[in-house]
């Protein structure tokens, strides 16, 4: 087991001196953003052009859904949104610190990420891990 | 190039069969659409077979093994809620080709019930409610809200889509309800993932539908008299955009695949009688009324509240109750629509008929992602 969390996907980066972040792929050629590594563009189709870049830590609500019912153990209601960030990338994740009601929350909003505990979640070894979410900026 | 026919199409009414088998489901779809062509299985020359939920276990070959077993190649097919629609045209392709003048399609699926998708497996934890919701009703909630943001689109506009769809199943008896459901009971069902209660989330039922398609020549042969002409096949994949790996972008995948069944069709979306589209939620069907340019971008919400969807407006949409209240048995829905909009062709369609239909068009969209349009045309 380890003694630090782990990153609940592969593009959350956890450096050992410094914050964590969300890691993107940028294409050279085109400048299209990819969550998580490649090697190919899908959109320009250029290869071996891709380099990792530090993704902005803030971004403005795409689109969101209110979720009521999910899975059992899962806790409901909350707010699945998806995310622009600035300078390109767009990434889905749990819109937090904001009332889960859709009369209250505006398309279009700053928002910023935070990055937490993964909701007390742990796996089979009973390792922790760290997950990102947005918050109102 | 031949031109293609279905001669014979069917299902089954579409409900909840635990005790039966997924081949023996269809089974029975086949043998319908055998009997709806006048014809058996010694003279299928091919058959193609969707299913989903069994995609390795040779669905195709079990069914033969039900209802013949004449050593026909058999090709077995899975492409998400396409499942049908790609199992009709891998048929149609065949016989474009000049390989086979006699073919069979069939596309079964036996669901149980609960919620489809989530969001991410694999290593370490769940993600599902931690990085957003990958469940199907949330997925269409977002792809219905992100047209909200453009155009104002409202949670009641999205709601008396389903009621509309309710409305048409009562008067289909193959659909799983037959039940009238006014807006104020859509509304106020229970909220799934806003703005889709649980009446504007497709119904899971286990259902098959099945097609024999044939060249010309052997239409001449056989008679005309009942079959209709596919005008169109098209299926499309994902084209790149900006959000789809992360918001799987339905909408573009649709435009792409209509525009080439437009062209194949030499015809416009003006020309269509009625549409069988793939209604999976009410948020969805909401955008493919602009996807399949039956009105301009923008004007969705117009097209339900003015009527012009419904049976007796401009351009009917999913009459036979759609996956809403018909249901929806994946891979089986491709080709239960075909059925649909061939019935109408065919004027077969008793109190929901739509009144003189000569043209008729099929969508499905399966996420990951996969769009299916046919358009067929009354002989």
């Amino acid at each position: 087991m380890s003694d630090k969390s782990l990153p609940a996907v592969n593009y959350l980066k956890i450096p050992d001196d410094g914050n964590p972040y969300l890691e993107g792929h940028k294409c050279g050629n085109c400048g299209a953003v990819f969550l998580g590594e490649r090697s190919v563009c899908s959109k320009c189709f250029s290869r071996d052009n891709m380099s990792a870049i530090k993704l902005e830590e803030t971004g403005v609500l795409h689109s969101f859904s209110v979720v009521y019912r999910s899975f059992p153990g899962i806790d409901v209601p909350y707010i699945s949104a998806i995310v622009d960030l600035d300078g390109g990338g767009t990434v889905k994740g749990n819109l937090i610190n904001i009332e889960p009601d859709p009369e209250k929350i505006d398309f279009g909003m700053k928002v910023k990420l935070t990055y937490q505990d993964a909701l007390g979640r742990k796996d089979k070894e009973g390792n922790s891990y760290l997950s990102y979410f947005f918050e109102p900026a | 190039m031949s031109d293609v026919y279905v001669l014979g199409v069917d299902m089954i009414k579409f409900g909840r069969f635990p005790d039966r088998t997924v081949p023996n489901i269809g089974a029975e779809a086949a043998l319908m659409a055998l009997d709806d062509a006048g014809l058996t299985i010694k003279d299928m020359q091919a058959m193609y077979c969707g299913n989903l939920g069994q995609a390795n276990a040779m669905v195709g070959q079990r069914i033969l093994q039900e209802i013949g077993q004449t050593g026909i190649p058999v090709v077995n097919c899975a492409n998400a809620c396409a499942t049908g629609a790609t199992a009709f045209r891998e048929a149609w392709m065949s016989i474009k080709a000049g390989i086979y003048d006699v073919v069979l399609a069939v596309g079964v699926e036996q669901m149980g019930k609960g919620l489809l998708g989530g969001a991410g497996g694999g290593d370490g934890i769940p993600k599902e409610g931690l990085l957003g919701s990958g469940t199907m009703p949330c997925v269409f909630a977002e792809a219905g809200m992100e047209h909200s943001k453009d155009h104002g689109t409202t949670f009641e506009q999205f709601a008396k889509i389903s009621v509309k769809n309710h409305h048409h199943s009562t008067m289909n008896p193959k659909a799983m309800y037959q039940i009238e459901t006014p807006l104020d009971v859509v509304m106020n069902a229970e909220m799934i993932s806003y703005p889709n209660t649980k009446l504007m989330c497709s119904v899971n039922v286990d259902g098959s539908a099945a097609a024999v398609l044939v060249s010309e020549k052997k239409a001449k042969e056989l008679g005309m008299g009942r079959a209709v002409r596919v005008k169109a096949s098209a299926l499309a994949s994902d084209p790149y955009t900006d959000r789809d790996l992360v918001m799987p972008d339905v909408n573009a995948c649709t435009r792409l695949a209509a525009e080439q069944a437009y062209e194949m069709a030499g015809v416009g979306p003006e020309d269509i009688n009625l549409v069988e589209l793939h209604d999976c939620f009410a948020t969805a069907e909401m955008l493919h009324y602009e996807n399949l340019g039956l009105c301009k971008d923008g004007d969705a919400g117009k097209m339900i509240d003015e009527g012009h969807v419904e049976l007796g407006g401009k351009v009917p949409v999913n009459v036979s109750g759609g996956l809403l209240s018909k249901g929806h048995p994946l891979g089986a829905t491709g080709i239960a629509n075909i059925y649909e909009v061939c019935t109408h062709l065919r004027g077969e369609a008793g109190e929901r008929q739509v009144e003189g239909a000569r043209l008729g068009m099929t969508h499905v969209i399966g996420l990951g992602t996969a769009c299916g349009i046919h358009i067929l045309e009354k002989v």
